[in-house]
C-alpha cells in the first residue's frame, strides 16, 4: 500500500508539472516571444480556460502526499517554510497576473500585470526545480524528523545546507529551462503565423540549454548523492528511464524542424516525466533523506498515515481521478484546436 | 511575542481573509443556478443578462478565493506541522478528498461556464453553472468535515506512535457536529449573497441606473434573505447551539457569558464580561430563557464556568462572547430588515421606498462580519484545544520554525492581501458600475477589455 500510494502521489505531482509547466513555460516567454497586444492575448487565451484546472494538480498532489505521508508533509513543509511561502506568493502573483490584465483598458495597467506573470512565472519555475534538488539532496532531519531549512548558507553541499546551494541552483536553472521549452511547445501547438514561428525558435534555441544541463545536474547528482544508483542496480528496468530521457531529449529537434508542434510538445512532456520518474525511482523508498543521519531519514514506512486509512483512500482515490481526467479530458477537447481573437469569449 | 502567538495569529489572519470570498461563492453559485433555470423556464433573456452579470462578479470573486485559499492548504504543514503530523491520519483524507472531489470539478467547469457559453448552448450552459454550484457547495463540505473533527473528534484511533489515524471512514464523513455545522454555514453564505445582490439592486434604483436590473436583483435578494435569515436562526442556529451545550459545555459557558452554575439561567442580551472579577457588568437579560433554549425546560440547570477547571477556560473570553453575540445580534437585525423589506415588496412599495433602499444598499457588509463572527466563535470557543479534548493548541504548531520567521511571512501576507483587497473592490466597482443593461446591449458596446464577452440571445 505504501509502495502504491508512493507511486500514486508521484503520479500527481507529474500531472501538476506536465500540465501547470506549460502555462508557467508560457509566462516564462511570454515577453520574449508575443511583440504586440494581439499575440499577448492569444497566449493568455491558449492557457486561459485551463490554468486554474492545472493549478489544482498542485493542491491536490499535495492533498495526497498529505493523506498518505503525514510526517513529511509536517516535517517538509516547516522545514521549507520561507522558499514555500515565497511560492505561495509567486502563485498569487501569478493567478492574478493572468487574469486581471484584460480586466482593464490600459497600456500601463497591461505593462504591468504582463511583467508579473512573466516574473512569477519564471521565478516558480526556478523555486519548483530546486525543490526537488533539495528532496534528492537531503536536508538537515533531527531526531524528531524535522529541521528548517535557511534560504542560503554558503551555497556549499555540506551537512547543513541552504534551500540553495550551487547543486539546487542547478536543478532550478534545469526546471526554469525545461519549462520555458515545455512552455513555447504549447504555444507553438496553439497558434498560427508569426507568433508560431518565434515560438519554435524559442523551444529550438532553449533545447540547447535543456541538454547542457541535463547533462551537468545528472553529474552532479551523482556527485551528491551517489545512492541514487542503487535502484538502477537493483532493477534492470529501471535504465529505461535514462533511456526515454535520451529519446524524448532527441525527439524535440526532430519534431521542431518538421513543424510538429504537438509531437515536440508530447517529447517535451516525456521528458519531464521520465526526469521526475526517475528521481522518484531513484528515491524510492525514501522521501527525505537526512544528511545529518541516514537513520533519521524518512521513508515511506515510518511517515505513512495507517493501512485502513490508505485502503479506504485508495478507493475514493480511483473514483476521484476517474472523474477529474474525465473532466480535463472534456476540458482541453472542448478548448481545443488553434486560439484565435475572433471567438467572442475570452481574454 | 512567542511563536505560539504568531501562529495562532497567522493562521487567523489568511483564514479569515480567505473566507471573505468563499462566502460569496458559495452563496451566489446557486443563485446563479436559479436565474439560469428562470432563462430556459420562462424564455426570458433578462435572466440571462442577469446570470451573466453575476457570473462576471462570481469569476472576479472566485479568482481571490483560489489565491488565497492555496495558502490554506499549505499552512496545516508550514505552521501547524506537529498538529499536522497528529491528525494527518484523519483530517488529511476530507482534505485531500476536497482537492481530488471538489476543487477539480469546480475549476474545470468553471472554465466551461465562463467562456463556453455559446458553444456549449442554454441546456448544457446551465449543466456547467450546476456543476460549479455543486463543486463549491462539496468543497464546503470537506472543509466542514475536517473543522468538525476538530471540533468534536470521531472515527479515529490512536496508534502505537501515538498519532491518530482513521478508523471509521464513515464516522468520519457523518460526523453529527458536521452535519448542523454545514447547514448553518453554508446558509449563512447564502445570506451574505441575499444581501449583496439586495444592494446592487438598491444601488441601481437609487442612482436611477439600470432599474429594471435593479428590481429584478432587488427581489431576489430580499426573497432570499427572508427565508434564509429566518432558517438561520431556527432551526440552524438553534440546533448548533444546543450541539455546543451537549459536546463543549464549557465553550457554551463561555460564549453566553455564564459564570456561575445556575437553574433556570438566564439569557444575557448585553453586558461586558468581567473575568478577573468572574461577573458580568451592565447586563440586560431574559430570565430562564438559557435554560429553555438550551434544554428546552424553563428550569433546567446551566453550568457555568465555575463547574470547569480554569485551564479548560477558553482563552479569550471576552472576545468569543462579543463574537457570539455581535453574530446573533446581527442575526436578528437581518431578520427585521428583511421582514420589512419583503413586507414592502409584496405591498409593492418597495421601489419607491429611498428610506428602504438606504438601508439594503448600506447592509451588505454585515452578513460578512456576521460570518467572521460566527468562525471566530466556532474557533475560539474550541481553545485551548486545537482537537478538542485530545491536542492543545500550545502543542501543535511548528517546532521548528521561530517566532522571527513566522512574524515575517505573517507581515508579508497582511502586504500583500492589502493589495489585493484594493485590486478587489476595484474591479468589483467596476462591474457593477457597467452593469447588466450593458451586457445586453450587444458586442458593440463592449469595451475590447472587457473579459468574458457576453452574447445577445442565441
Ligand atoms: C450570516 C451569518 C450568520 C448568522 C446571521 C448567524 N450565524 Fe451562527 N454561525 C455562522 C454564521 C451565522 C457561521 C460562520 O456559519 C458559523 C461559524 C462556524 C460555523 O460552523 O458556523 C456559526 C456558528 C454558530 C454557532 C457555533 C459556535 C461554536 O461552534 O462554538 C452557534 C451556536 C451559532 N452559530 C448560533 C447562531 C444563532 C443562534 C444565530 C441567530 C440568529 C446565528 N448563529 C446567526
Ligand atoms: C473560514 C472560516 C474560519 C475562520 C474565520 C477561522 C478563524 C480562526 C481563528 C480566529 C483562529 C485563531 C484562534 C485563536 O488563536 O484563538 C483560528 C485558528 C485555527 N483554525 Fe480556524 N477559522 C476558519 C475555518 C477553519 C477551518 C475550516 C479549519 C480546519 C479545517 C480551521 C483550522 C484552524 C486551525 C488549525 C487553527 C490554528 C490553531 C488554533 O489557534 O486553534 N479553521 N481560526
Ligand atoms: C483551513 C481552512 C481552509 C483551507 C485549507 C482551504 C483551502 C482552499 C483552497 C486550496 C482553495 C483553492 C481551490 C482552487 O484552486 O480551486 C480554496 C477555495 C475555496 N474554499 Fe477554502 N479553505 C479553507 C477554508 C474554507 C472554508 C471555511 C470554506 C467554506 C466553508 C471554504 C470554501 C472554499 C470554496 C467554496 C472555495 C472555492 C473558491 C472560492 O469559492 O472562492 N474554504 N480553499
Amino acid at each position: 500500500m505504501e509502495t502504491l500510494w508512493f507511486i500514486l502521489v508521484a503520479l500527481m505531482l507529474i500531472a501538476y508539472v506536465v500540465l501547470d509547466g506549460f502555462d508557467l513555460g508560457a509566462g516564462i516567454i511570454h515577453l520574449l516571444v508575443a511583440k504586440d497586444e494581439t499575440e499577448r492575448r492569444l497566449i493568455l487565451r491558449s492557457i486561459g480556460p485551463v490554468w486554474d484546472g492545472n493549478e489544482v494538480w498542485l493542491i491536490a498532489a499535495g492533498g495526497a502526499l498529505y493523506f498518505a505521508f503525514p510526517l513529511l508533509y509536517a516535517s517538509s513543509f516547516s522545514g521549507f517554510y520561507l522558499p514555500l511561502m515565497i511560492v505561495l506568493w509567486l502563485l498569487m502573483l501569478r493567478g492574478i497576473g493572468i487574469e486581471l490584465r484584460s480586466h482593464v483598458d490600459s497600456p500601463l495597467w497591461r505593462e504591468f500585470f504582463d511583467f508579473v506573470f512573466s516574473a512569477s512565472s519564471l521565478l516558480l519555475a526556478v523555486f519548483f526545480g530546486a525543490a526537488i534538488g533539495n528532496v534528492v539532496r537531503g536536508v538537515p532531519l533531527d531526531e524528531r524528523g524535522f529541521f528548517f531549512a535557511p534560504l542560503w548558507t554558503d551555497f556549499r553541499v555540506g551537512p547543513q545546507p541552504g534551500i540553495l546551494d550551487w547543486y539546487t541552483v542547478l536543478t532550478g536553472l534545469l526546471a526554469f529551462a525545461t519549462l520555458a521549452v515545455h512552455g513555447a511547445h504549447w504555444i507553438a501547438y496553439k497558434t498560427e503565423g508569426p507568433l508560431n514561428e518565434r515560438a519554435r525558435r524559442a523551444a529550438a534555441r532553449g533545447w540547447y540549454l535543456i541538454v547542457a544541463l541535463t547533462i551537468l545536474s545528472l553529474v552532479a547528482t551523482l556527485n551528491v548523492r551517489p545512492q541514487v544508483l542503487d535502484n538502477f542496480r537493483a532493477h534492470w528496468w529501471g535504465w529505461l528511464i535514462p533511456l526515454a530521457v535520451a529519446a524524448s531529449l532527441a525527439a524535440m529537434p526532430l519534431f521542431q524542424r518538421r513543424r510538429r508542434d504537438l509531437a515536440a510538445f508530447l517529447a517535451s512532456t516525456l521528458y519531464i516525466t521520465a526526469m521526475l520518474g526517475g528521481a522518484a525511482f531513484a528515491m524510492y523508498p525514501y522521501l527525505l533523506p537526512a544528511t545529518t543521519d541516514p537513520a533519521r531519514s524518512l521513508t515511506i514506512f515510518n511517515a505513512q498515515s495507517g493501512p485502513y486509512s490508505l485502503r479506504v483512500g485508495f478507493i475514493w482515490w480511483l473514483i476521484g481521478m476517474a472523474l477529474a481526467v474525465g473532466y480535463f479530458v472534456f476540458l482541453y477537447r472542448f478548448f481545443r484546436g488553434k486560439v484565435s481573437l475572433e471567438e467572442r469569449e475570452g481574454y | 511575542m512567542d511563536a505560539e502567538v504568531i501562529h495562532r495569529l497567522h493562521f487567523a489572519f489568511t483564514v479569515t481573509y480567505h473566507y471573505l470570498f468563499p462566502q460569496l461563492t458559495m452563496g451566489l453559485a446557486p443563485l446563479i443556478v436559479i436565474f439560469k433555470s428562470l432563462a430556459l423556464w420562462r424564455g426570458d433573456e433578462r435572466y440571462n443578462h442577469a446570470a451573466r452579470f453575476w457570473m462576471r462578479i462570481f469569476a472576479i470573486n472566485f479568482l481571490f478565493g483560489v489565491i488565497t485559499g492555496i495558502p490554506m492548504e499549505f499552512q496545516f504543514g508550514t505552521n501547524w506541522a506537529k498538529f499536522a503530523h497528529y491528525s494527518g491520519g484523519v483530517i488529511a483524507t476530507t482534505l485531500a478528498m476536497e482537492g481530488v472531489f471538489a476543487f477539480f470539478l469546480e475549476s474545470s467547469f468553471l472554465g466551461l461556464f465562463l467562456f463556453g457559453e455559446r458553444r456549449l448552448g442554454p441546456r448544457w450552459h446551465w449543466v456547467a453553472a450546476f456543476m460549479v454550484f455543486l463543486g463549491s457547495w462539496l468543497s464546503g463540505y470537506f472543509i466542514i468535515v475536517t473543522n468538525a473533527w476538530m471540533q468534536h473528534p470521531v472515527g479515529y484511533e490512536i496508534g502505537p506512535d501515538g498519532v491518530a489515524r482513521l478508523k471509521s471512514f464513515w464516522a468520519l464523513l457523518t460526523n453529527p457536529w458536521a452535519f448542523w455545522q454545514y447547514l448553518h454555514n453554508m446558509n449563512g453564505a447564502v445570506i451574505t449573497a441575499a444581501f449583496v445582490m439586495a444592494a446592487v439592486g438598491a444601488f441601481y434604483l437609487l442612482a436611477r441606473k439600470q432599474e429594471e436590473y435593479g428590481r429584478l436583483f432587488l427581489k431576489a435578494g430580499v426573497v432570499t434573505a427572508l427565508v434564509c435569515s429566518m432558517l438561520q436562526l431556527y432551526p440552524l442556529g438553534d440546533a448548533q447551539g444546543r450541539m455546543v451545550a451537549r459536546h463543549q459545555p464549557v465553550t457554551l459557558a463561555a460564549m453566553e457569558g455564564v459564570f456561575r452554575t445556575e437553574a433556570g439561567a438566564p439569557i444575557v442580551i448585553i453586558g461586558q464580561p468581567d473575568v478577573e472579577k468572574q461577573r458580568l457588568d451592565n447586563p440586560i437579560t431574559v430570565p430562564k430563557m438559557l435554560s429553555f433554549l438550551t434544554y428546552r425546560r424553563w428550569e433546567a440547570e446551566v453550568k457555568g464556568l465555575d463547574a470547569f477547571p480554569r485551564d479548560q477556560w477558553p482563552d479569550n473570553i471576552p472576545l468569543l462572547y462579543y463574537s457570539y453575540h455581535i453574530m446573533v445580534g446581527l442575526g436578528t437585525i437581518f431578520i427585521a430588515i428583511a421582514v420589512v423589506a419583503a413586507f414592502l415588496l409584496w405591498r409593492r412599495r418597495l421601489y419607491e421606498a429611498r428610506w428602504m433602499l438606504w438601508i439594503l444598499m448600506l447592509s451588505f457588509p454585515f452578513p460578512y462580519i456576521a460570518n467572521t463572527a460566527g468562525w471566530m466563535t466556532a474557533e475560539l470557543g474550541r481553545q485551548p484545544w486545537l482537537v478538542y479534548g485530545l491536542m492543545r493548541t500550545s502543542e501543535g504548531y511548528s517546532p521548528t520554525v521561530s517566532a522571527g520567521n513566522g512574524m515575517f511571512t505573517l507581515i508579508g501576507f497582511m502586504g500583500m492581501y492589502m493589495a489585493l483587497g484594493i485590486l478587489f473592490l476595484f474591479l468589483i466597482w467596476r462591474e457593477i458600475e457597467h452593469g447588466p443593461k450593458f451586457l445586453s446591449e450587444g458586442p458593440s458596446a463592449i469595451p475590447p477589455s472587457a473579459k468574458i464577452l457576453p452574447e445577445t440571445g442565441d
